[in-house]
């Protein structure tokens, strides 16, 4: 039995970027807030210090700030046809844990999604066609215009101090920066990054054939930087242990660095760490969230009221949560009806990795946005008329890190042991370089997220199963941009050429990219939205759903700057429209 | 700053029930950011010793892989005088080698490649039996021998059947073994040497890794130059301890 605490007027389930960012908006309202944080408390000093950080096989392959599939995993198969098996090592996504989230371990890389991205559907069909998009493709318009979520991602980019070029301020081309990206208000709060080597040589090239490079808008700190809440952050060192690492230098933009400081000394704001939230408490009419109850790392049961119950957990844990707390209609790939688990999506990786055989190149001196890019095949920059295919990507050269376990690429041919192997690798690591493309991964009606029917987690609740596959769209998608990615390759004078598109199925064992969206989708139509455009439940109004759950397809970007944006939209609507009458937003 | 308003009301009774996640306990936070003196968790380091895991038929077996992998020659040490035998014994007694952090509920059905391991065998149940297997097929074909005292050659030709499917263990997946201590081997050679393996950084000094340096800032912007300092260890370089 459940031990009921007293009520508060916000519960927040889930201490990662949207639940510290909303926690930071509701106490600054004045409300009472409660979060509920599966994991432990991290900080940077006790937990990243330099002399615990650079540690590739406790962080990078035993994954030590991760969650763990003995607490929560997923069961997953390709087709709707297939029996769904546990996914008993996390592989292709990692998910996060503990205070922070992933913001803790993430690279870095602070996209906004195109103007067009944001009206996916209609943009296509005008420009190509009713019959171009395929039937079986569930692609939708988000709800809400990149004009109005600008101020949002500002927002996000000044709290996090971000290191960019701006491309676009208010209509006017910046040289540099990225021409296809929507109006900036104002340029990022600070420059961009030094750049190392080969992304300095994949500029040049993809320039000299008359492409637009420019750096990655990085959550690396290319100086130091105190952000609007007195959060000081330092200069990033190219350290090379970011991407699931926690980051020594107070550079990467985490909840650490730049929310909790000020979010822990509100005296109306009450974080409770390892404790699970297991489920959100309905009244009798199935209208109203009552709260949640959760089970505390010794076992013990408590519920905790509340007026406002913000979902802030990854895009996964939030559709489960809506799912076992039988909030909505779940989907049904059958008919197609429901919304709940409809439309997840995922990204479409492909690209080259290139041999030289006279570079040094340094692969340890990085920074997990450290890259150079192009986006003049992303979205819908490029005709899609005579290719057959909709979507894209950012085409981009990075260096993140050579941490030796993982980065030991060695030219086709090579044995993967034995003298003649350590011969080629030693070569080889000074002498790869890569060129990625971050694909979109448009939806599907048969991919989707529902309950297992056989597997459960260590409380007995049923676990999430995931269903999918990739679709010859992406497939031609991340070819083409593989084929462009090959020419650039030539033109800077690699010697050898890999050419990686997409597998034949989807597979969860390697690592591909933890950008899984959808599942609680945004939109105008509570036919095909979970939330809407404010993130709001549409069936239960004092629910709030927020993170990439409610992307309504992925776009060819990273995604935690629209996560970002996202959360401060949400929460401006919360306090300027609902505290003011709570209620739908929206009327259905 | 142990002087921290530190409000860490435990909610909750001290009963043990800790839902296999060792020491973890629910707390609760308010009004500043918590710290605790000695809080920071750095890793244990390994030192060899007696084996913590393996027999020590086991732990010849795993060195003379280990040479086999990375064998010794003019680039580096071998794998075995690396301690990647000392590592990987370390890392199966430890939460790697019990699967904790893995999900290992039944029922356990076999899948597609796609769906990933799906065997209820811990990584140290792997070794034991794998090695085991490979143990009766070396004595079996070779009169009587096990793996560590076969010539390179056959070593390697053994190694290679594993790795290909050619060489069939009998009740144990080699292939799996494989690329599993092929995996660990690398670890062991990589990894920082507090883990018990790649020994004075060797692994390192071989392709120049640099290891936990930390701060490239001075370098960044001279392409195509090389680094010139040597590595670091999350335990410093042997040069700076004090002797005596």
């Amino acid at each position: 039995m459940a031990t009921k605490l007293p009520a508060t007027d916000v519960v927040i389930i889930g201490l990662g970027w949207t639940g510290s960012i909303l926690a930071h908006e509701m106490t600054e309202a004045g409300l009472d807030v409660v979060a509920i944080e599966r994991g432990p408390w991290r900080d940077t000093a006790t937990d990243f210090s330099p002399a615990i950080a650079p540690d590739e096989l406790r962080y990078a392959i035993q994954l030590d700030l991760f969650l763990r599939p003995a607490q929560e995993t997923l069961t997953f198969r390709n087709s709707p046809t297939q029996n769904a098996l546990p996914i008993r090592a996390f592989g292709s996504f990692l998910p996060g844990n503990g205070v922070g989230g992933a913001g803790v371990h993430w690279n870095g890389q602070t996209w906004r999604f195109l103007e067009t991205d944001f009206i996916a559907r209609s943009h296509l069909t005008q420009r190509y066609g009713k019959g171009f998009l395929p039937d079986d493709m569930t692609i939708q318009d988000w709800g809400v215009s990149y004009a109005e979520l600008e101020a949002s991602y500002d927002k996000f980019e000044y709290l996090a101090g971000i290191s960019g070029k701006a491309g676009n301020i208010k209509g006017v081309r910046q040289p540099g920066g990225n021409p296809f990206e929507g109006p900036r208000s104002r340029e990022f709060p600070l420059p961009p990054l030094e750049m190392t080597y080969a992304p300095s040589l994949f500029a040049k090239a993809a320039r000299e054939m008359g492409y637009h490079p420019f750096p990655t808008p990085a959550a690396n700190a290319s100086q130091p930087y105190t952000n609007p809440l007195g959060v000081s952050m330092g200069p990033c060192t190219y350290c090379g242990f970011c991407e699931r690492f926690g980051c020594a230098n107070y550079s990467k933009a985490s909840p650490q660095t730049t929310v909790l400081p000020s979010l822990m000394r509100r005296s109306n704001f009450t974080l409770r760490t390892e404790c699970e939230v297991l489920k959100i408490n309905m009244d009798g009419t199935g209208k109203r969230a009552t709260g949640v109850t959760y089970v505390d790392a010794q076992g013990r049961e408590w519920e905790q009221p509340a007026d406002i119950v913000l979902l802030c957990a990854y895009q996964f844990h939030n559709v489960r949560m809506l799912l076992l707390s039988g909030i909505g209609t779940p989907y049904d790939p059958r008919d197609g009806t429901g919304t709940v688990g409809r439309n997840y999506a995922y990204q479409s990786g492909s690209g080259v990795t290139m041999f030289f055989d006279d570079k040094t190149f340094n692969p340890f001196i990085g920074a997990g946005a450290l890259q150079q890019v192009i986006d003049d095949f992303n979205g819908d920059n490029f005709d899609h008329g005579p290719l057959g295919f909709v979507g894209g990507g950012s085409l981009a050269a990075a260096t993140t890190g050579g941490r030796p376990i993982g980065y030991r690429a060695t030219p086709p041919g090579t044995p993967r042991w034995g003298s003649k192997w350590k011969k080629a690798a030693v070569t080889a690591y000074q002498n790869t370089a890569t060129i990625g493309n971050q694909g979109s991964s448009y939806s599907y009606r048969d991919a989707f997220l529902d309950l297992d029917p056989t597997y459960t987690d260590r409380f007995g609740r049923k676990l999430l199963r995931m269903t999918f596959d990739f679709h010859d769209n992406e497939r031609k998608m991340a070819a083409f941009a593989a084929n462009r990615a090959e020419e650039i390759a030539k033109a800077m004078g690699a010697k050898q050429i890999v050419k990686r598109g997409l597998a034949d199925h989807y597979s969860i064992v390697p690592y591909q990219s933890t950008h899984n969206t959808g599942g609680a989708v945004m939109g105008s139509d509570p036919r095909t939205s979970v939330v809407n455009r404010y993130l709001q439940s549409w069936d239960v109004s004092n629910l709030f759903v927020i993170g990439a759950s409610a992307f309504p397809q992925n776009h060819g970007y990273n995604p935690t700057g629209t996560v970002g944006a996202l959360a401060f939209w949400a929460a401006e609507a919360i306090r300027t429209q609902y505290l003011k009458n709570p209620g739908p937003l929206v009327q259905a | 700053m142990g002087q921290t308003r530190l409000a860490r009301r435990d909610l909750l009774a001290t009963t043990a029930f800790l839902l296999g996640f060792g020491s973890s306990q629910a707390r609760t936070y308010s009004g500043s950011k918590p710290w605790t003196e000695g809080a920071a968790d750095p890793v244990e380091v390994v030192r060899p010793g007696a084996w913590r895991y393996l027999t020590p038929e086991e732990a010849a077996s795993v060195g003379a892989i280990a040479d086999r992998l990375i064998p010794a020659d003019d680039l580096s040490i071998g794998g075995k005088e690396a301690g990647c035998a000392v590592f990987i014994d370390a890392q199966l007694a430890g939460t790697y080698g019990r699967a904790e952090r893995l999900y290992m509920r039944p029922p356990f059905t076999s899948g597609t490649p796609m769906q990933g391991f799906q065997s209820p065998l811990t990584p140290a149940a792997q070794y034991r039996v794998a090695l085991a297997a490979l143990d009766a097929y070396c004595r079996a074909g070779f009169v009587g021998k096990g793996f560590a005292d076969l010539g390179a050659e056959q070593q390697d030709k053994i190694l290679a059947g594993l790795e290909s499917g050619t060489v069939k263990l009998e009740g144990a997946d080699g292939r799996a073994f494989f690329e599993l201590v092929l995996q660990n081997v690398m670890e062991g050679f990589f990894a920082d040497p507090v883990y018990g393996g790649n020994k004075d950084m060797a692994g390192w000094k071989m392709i120049g890794f640099p290891g936990a340096r930390y701060d490239y800032r001075d370098h960044v912007g001279k392409h195509n130059e090389r680094y010139t300092l040597p590595p670091v260890s999350l335990a410093g370089r042997p040069e700076w301890t004090v002797k005596g």
